[in-house]
């Protein structure tokens, strides 16, 4: 009988046509995995004559020099690395709060209004929220943020004066807006996952729902959330464009967070064009965008497994 | 009884603090739009804005026409690439989603939305522009193609993801192979959720400016030819909201205007098809 109707489905439908529509699918699947490796290895390919001249010192090193052709990348990896902690640190408290808030079952209008407003803000260019950070966010946070902060606790050496417009917390700043919705989304989706049973069990012992959330929710969603976070970093490290329109650019390494700095990604934007010269100045440059796209992998890829392996298990 | 008041206390000034800052994430979006519509109305209200090119600094007339063609020719041949490319993977995923091979797509179109827009613009330098020794349009295209790819990989997936099982099943049911099934029967009935992805994606390129500087690089010039350099909205935006001069920072909030209205209005249609897209799934 089962032997009729396998001669019968291959009467119809030979093995051949349905292999050859899984090949030929599966083969144009392969340009998300190809365009990938193609694209680091070009740029170590691309940045190989800064590689070897420089070999690792070139991350710890802060000159940048293109006279002397002596360059290095700690000032702008120190710069990547501080607009995207503090940008977290501002981002993560509201952006636990939205995903909360959205989370919870009911209210439907008002919530799902929230939601697409969550949603338009990541859809708004960064090029956008770069001349809006520079033309309204920087004079503001130069007003009544950082001169306040610089008369008040300046003997801080991290929190002196004196103040710029342009400066690292400005960055950090427009960042934390900007990476909000990645925070709110994942997160919101991760708290979504957790069991219905465990929530009921803990409102059925007479827990008011901050205690629910507190003490059941936030633990079980814990590596979840931290996922989300770390997502939302990768965001803040590759984020280009609003950052270089309202950092500063200095090739230095700024004692003040109120200073201006530089990041790996500005400084490729604003420089790469008038690379030219000696074949080392775009390789140290190309050398930045290696960097760069290795952090960001290896920090999405990560963010990735943690997200995945706590849905799977709240679902198990 | 106190021990109660003061955890309903408790309750209640977090559920306020929650309230709070939900909508304090808000103001921004409230705030970046009530910006860009004040301050780019000036340049937006003369027709001319639309329809001549930029102009040197103090000689009246400037517009941004040459940049809303380039940013339309470019996000649309990317969009050539990037949605057939994506929309037959994503079928892939969905058909055959189970095995080893379907793993590393999904993985590599998860880490490749992070991978940053400025690598990839290095990245078609590299490929397209060193060896021609000029800048050009195709070139960022080509960049802007694999920032769309992951988008309209995953959505798609998510899209023929979410038809009923019965619908394959009666295709097969009646005989017809799978590539028919798949084409003629699933991909229609997710038409609207894999569109959605495809307007996602364009909306998301057609934002992006750090991966056109050193593609497209910009001009002045009304041009639709893809081997040259060619102007983008985002790159008007970008490199005259840094000028000192008045008319030109107008001339950035305008372009910013413009590009906003343009992505949001795709983001809102994408909405709205997908909503329909579950009604319609509703109903199978």
């Amino acid at each position: 009988m089962a032997a009729a109707v396998d001669a019968r489905l291959a009467a119809t439908a030979p093995p051949k046509t349905r292999e050859r529509y899984r090949t030929i699918t599966a083969l144009v699947s392969a340009a998300a995995p190809a365009a990938l490796i193609v694209i680091v290895l070009t740029l170590v390919q691309q940045s190989a004559p800064a590689i070897s001249h420089f070999g690792l010192a070139f991350l710890v090193r802060s000159q940048w020099d293109y006279q002397t052709l002596d360059f290095g990348a700690l000032p702008f990896i120190y710069g990547t690395v501080m607009t995207s902690a503090i940008a977290i640190a501002i981002s993560l408290p509201v952006g636990l709060a939205v995903s909360l808030f959205l989370a919870e079952p009911g209210a439907g209008g008002i919530r799902a209004a929230m939601g697409t407003g969550i949603e338009l803000l990541a859809a708004i260019p960064s090029v956008v929220y770069g001349i809006w950070a520079l033309y309204v966010l920087a004079p503001f946070s130069l007003n009544n943020l950082e001169t306040p902060v610089t008369q008040h606790l300046g003997f801080i050496g991290f929190l002196s004066g004196p103040p710029r417009q342009t400066s690292l917390f400005t960055a950090a700043l427009v960042l934390s807006i900007m990476i909000l919705p990645t925070l709110a989304a994942v997160s919101r989706d991760v708290i979504r996952a957790v069991p219905r049973g465990l929530l009921e069990s803990s409102v059925a012992l007479g827990a008011t729902w901050w205690e629910t959330t507190w003490r059941v929710v936030l633990p079980t969603a814990r590596a979840g959330i931290f996922g989300a976070t770390v997502l939302a970093l990768g965001r803040a490290v590759g984020e280009t464009i609003a950052v270089t329109m309202v950092i500063g650019n200095r090739d230095a390494i700024p004692t003040s967070i109120f200073s201006p700095a530089y990041t790996l990604a500005s400084k490729i934007a604003n420089e790469f064009s008038e690379a030219t010269g000696s074949v080392l100045y775009p390789a140290a440059l190309v050398e930045l965008g290696l960097v760069l796209i290795l952090v960001t992998l290896t920090v999405n890829l990560v963010a990735l497994l943690l997200v995945r392996s706590t849905q799977a298990r709240m679902a198990a | 009884m106190n021990r109660n008041l003061w955890r309903r206390f408790k309750n209640n000034a977090a559920l306020s603090v929650i309230y709070a800052l939900t909508g304090l994430a808000l103001v921004p979006l409230a705030l970046v739009l009530w910006y860009t519509v004040i301050k780019g109305f000036p340049a937006v209200s003369h027709p001319e804005f639309f329809i001549n090119v930029e102009r040197p600094v103090g000689i009246p007339g400037s517009g941004i026409s040459h940049a809303i063609v380039g940013t339309l020719e470019m996000v649309g041949m990317a969009s050539l690439i990037a949605i057939p490319v994506g929309v037959i993977s994503g079928v892939y995923l969905a058909e055959y989603g189970h095995g080893r091979w379907a793993g590393w797509v999904r993985l590599a179109s998860d880490v490749l939305v992070g991978a940053p827009s400025i690598a990839l613009g290095l990245f078609a330098y590299a490929i397209l522009v060193v060896p021609v020794h000029h800048y050009s349009a195709i070139s960022a295209s080509i960049a802007l193609s694999i920032l769309m790819l992951p988008v309209v990989i995953r959505t798609t997936e998510s899209a023929v993801g979410l038809i009923p099982r019965g619908l394959r099943e009666s295709g097969l049911a009646l005989g017809l192979p799978r590539w028919r099934v798949s084409l003629q029967l699933i991909v229609p009935a997710a038409a609207p959720g894999v569109i959605t992805g495809a307007l996602l994606a364009v909306a998301r390129a057609a934002g992006e400016t750090a991966p056109l500087l050193f593609t497209a690089f910009g001009n002045n010039l009304f041009t639709a030819d893809p081997t040259h350099t060619m102007s983008a909205l985002p790159l008007i935006v970008f490199r005259d909201a840094l000028q000192p001069y008045t008319e030109l920072q107008d001339q950035a909030w305008g372009a910013a205007l413009v590009l906003v209205t343009m992505v949001l209005a795709i983001n809102l249609a994408s909405r709205w098809v997908l909503r329909r897209q579950i009604r319609l799934a509703g109903q199978l």
